[in-house]
């Protein structure tokens, strides 16, 4: 087939050549490869299902459950998920927990349980969801905007510029970062906007140190040479040549940054530190059901957090994993030597 | 190689002050005046409060505050040597040409004293010293755990690239690394020591009323809190020394032990490993230097009694000659840690040294 189209195009080059495929743009190649990628696709998938459910969050309060995530019904204190039950219900198996359930619940679907003050799981792990992701999501935005500038100024101009931005990342760096940030949200006890800034700006130092080295690299290439030989000043050099060329690895670095500041964020909350109650959050829904591990129902010996604890750190730990694998997916999606050696 | 040495050591020094100068003012920028904090009795007037607030020399502004915790110097304008000579170990001059009293306290974090605490009035150093060891044992541990499984786990994976267990490796470590550890250490607490009752839920060692060391004990304590910091390292290092063998595996040299016809276990014992170990010792440095400064959670999750702990509550209470001394302790240890890392480098591998 290949040797026609040839020979088709030999007899036509008198019109002009045709090309039998559209040249393909670094960008083209990398989406055909990560189109391949089931694992990437899947965890992509994961993240908007997660990122629209927690947008939806009011939602599906009002219509699936019936109840908000922070009204508190103590009669209906440690209920058992409903889902379980439900689904019993339906295949007939046994018809007799889900609507005694229900009518403890009275009328409200808790179809992942309920806490210690009987507020419904789901929704607060809905809304739990909204809030970690968003202070991420911003918190990651701060720290590419700050990374970015940091080390495209630093590897720029080089000398005493880098030299200083050198230092003053190292000293940052030599403080352990856990004891920085219960410094400051134990000492300054942020709100979430507070924290998010918090958060931001004590998160910049390896993307500047990876931008900086990038940019030492491309500083060397020939047709920043080329474009700085015809006049080009350093504004435009670095906005039209030296940024373009750092984008994989500020996208890559985006990703896996997310997914470290949900667990940072989750981290603090666990500890007392970040998000204060009531407002839910996975990590304080942990912290709270941390002291409730040894609750059994001493008639059944069920044991009644179980549905507390396991919830919120899957929730953390699935849009983690998301995160860093599609994080190493656009990697290799985005680094154009390895595409070779697939 | 002692001038790379010195030239290393001598970086270090503005790193520390960099770090003292960092830590203090974000501390002492906190709102709330630590004098009543310190001074909670109602029957305690605000004279007395005054006269507390000019010995500690709180009213003066912060980076006059700061010199006098780094080096244990403090100045005041007109002479005052009669009012500051009382407190202990406090000697003061007075200096006429320039109106200005000078006072030593004899301590400052120069000379190795880092004040004393507001929650206990025990000297800081003494309740730090008090809890490194807990904490060291366990991010030893830790870290040792890691290691032992983290690398072979890499260098399996590298050998056998592309293969099934390649790609169980791979994605063990992945799991590993999203892994929220204070998640899997309450997992692990629920299975172990609640359903199973195998394990104990927390502390350091189970409460006696003499002091006998049981090892059997203590080892059923550390290994909940052990393995849930050498999953941390696990991920990394696997993943880590994942990339370093392909990287061995790709040299020249290696190639030519191969083809020489040295049996494969010959080519990795003696040429591919120590080489692929190099950079290892990149990791190691500031891993060994960070022992201090990492187990936060979960010294809280199983109650372990450590310097992580100890930070946390001090934040919380406000006790900032306490989380003070706590960073100046793991930072310094945290810069020598980076620096004993590059000296090992260095010894390893020559080239770096002529950088």
């Amino acid at each position: 087939m290949a040797v026609n189209e040839a020979s088709a195009g030999a007899t036509s080059v008198a019109v002009g050549v045709q090309l039998k495929r559209k040249p393909q743009s670094y960008w083209g190649m990398a989406w055909q490869s990560l189109r391949r990628d089931k694992v990437t696709l899947a965890a992509l998938g994961f993240l908007i299902l997660m990122g629209a459910l927690a947008l939806s969050a009011p939602v599906i309060g009002e219509n699936l459950i019936g109840v908000g995530p922070n009204n508190t019904n103590p009669n209906n204190a440690f209920a058992q998920p409903y889902l379980g039950p439900y689904i019993k219900w339906l295949l007939g198996i046994d018809a007799e927990i889900a609507p005694r359930l229900l009518a403890e619940s009275g009328g409200a679907f808790h179809w992942l349980g309920t806490d210690q003050l009987g507020r419904d799981q789901l929704a607060r792990l809905l809304y739990g969801g909204r809030v970690s992701l968003t202070i991420a999501l911003v918190a990651a935005t701060i720290t590419l905007v700050i990374g970015v500038s940091v080390g495209t100024i630093a590897g720029y101009f080089g000398g005493r510029v880098d030299d200083f931005i050198i230092w003053m990342i190292n000293t940052l760096v030599s403080i352990p970062g856990i004891y920085l940030l219960i410094i400051v949200t134990a000492i300054f006890k942020p709100n979430p906007l507070t924290l998010t800034i918090f958060l931001g700006a004590l998160g910049w130092f390896g993307t500047a140190r990876l931008i900086r080295g990038n940019v030492f690299k491309v500083r060397e290439l020939d047709y920043v040479m080329a474009a700085r030989s015809v006049g080009a000043h350093n504004f435009r050099l670095v906005t039209q040549h030296i940024l373009p060329n750092s984008i994989p690895i500020i996208i890559v670095n985006m990703a896996i940054d997310i997914g470290t500041l949900i667990l940072v964020e989750s981290a603090l909350s666990f500890l007392g530190l970040g998000i204060q109650p009531p407002t839910a959050t996975w990590g304080s829904m942990l912290n709270r059901a941390q002291n409730l591990l040894f609750l059994r129902d001493p008639e059944t010996g069920v044991y009644l957090a179980m549905h507390l604890i396991v919830g919120p750190g899957l929730l953390i730990f699935l849009t983690v994993l998301a995160l860093y694998l599609i994080g190493d997916g656009l990697r290799d999606a985005l680094d154009p030597m390895m595409k070779n050696t697939k | 190689m002692y001038r790379y040495v010195l030239r290393r050591l001598l970086q270090a020094i503005p790193t520390l002050f960099g770090v003292s100068l960092i830590a203090f003012f974000l501390v002492r920028s906190a709102p709330g005046d630590p004098i009543i904090t310190m001074t909670f009795d109602p029957n305690i007037t605000n004279e007395t409060r005054d006269i507390l607030r000019r010995q500690l020399g709180f009213d003066q502004p912060l980076p006059v505050q700061y010199i006098r915790w780094f080096t244990g110097i403090s100045a005041r304008s007109g002479d005052e040597t009669e009012a500051f000579s009382q407190l202990s170990n406090t000697s003061c001059t007075y200096l006429r040409f320039i109106n200005m009293t000078l006072c030593d306290t004899g301590g400052g974090v120069i000379r190795a004293d880092l004040g004393t605490s507001i929650q206990t009035k025990q000297p800081v150093w003494g309740r730090i010293v008090e809890r490194i060891p807990a904490t060291l044992e366990l991010t030893t541990t830790g870290l040792v755990l890691g290691l032992i499984l983290g690398v072979p786990f890499g260098v399996f994976s590298a050998v056998r690239q592309g293969s099934l267990s390649d790609h169980l490796v791979r994605i063990f470590s992945v799991i590993l690394n999203a892994l929220p550890n204070f998640w899997m250490g309450l997992l692990m607490i629920f299975l172990f020591a609640v359903v199973l009752g195998w394990l104990p839920a927390g502390g350091r060692e189970a409460v006696t009323l003499d002091n006998t060391f049981d090892p059997v004990d203590r080892i059923q304590h550390l290994i909940m809190p052990a393995f849930v910091l050498a999953f941390g390292w696990i991920a990394l290092l696997s993943r880590f020394m994942r990339a370093e063998t392909l990287e061995v595996i790709r040299t020249d040299y290696i190639r030519t032990a191969k083809s020489k016809g040295l049996a494969d276990l010959r080519i990795w014992s003696v040429h591919a490993t120590r080489n692929a170990l190099i950079p290892l010792v990149t990791i190691l440095g500031p891993a060994i230097g960070g022992l201090l400064g990492g187990a936060v959670v979960t010294e809280t999750i199983f109650s372990w009694p450590g310097i992580g702990r100890l930070a946390l509550n001090s934040a919380v209470q406000r006790d900032y000659p306490m989380v003070l001394g706590i960073v100046m302790v793991s930072s310094i240890l945290f810069i020598l840690g980076n620096l004993l890392s590059d000296i090992l480098y260095g010894v390893a591998d020559p080239r770096v040294r002529l950088k």
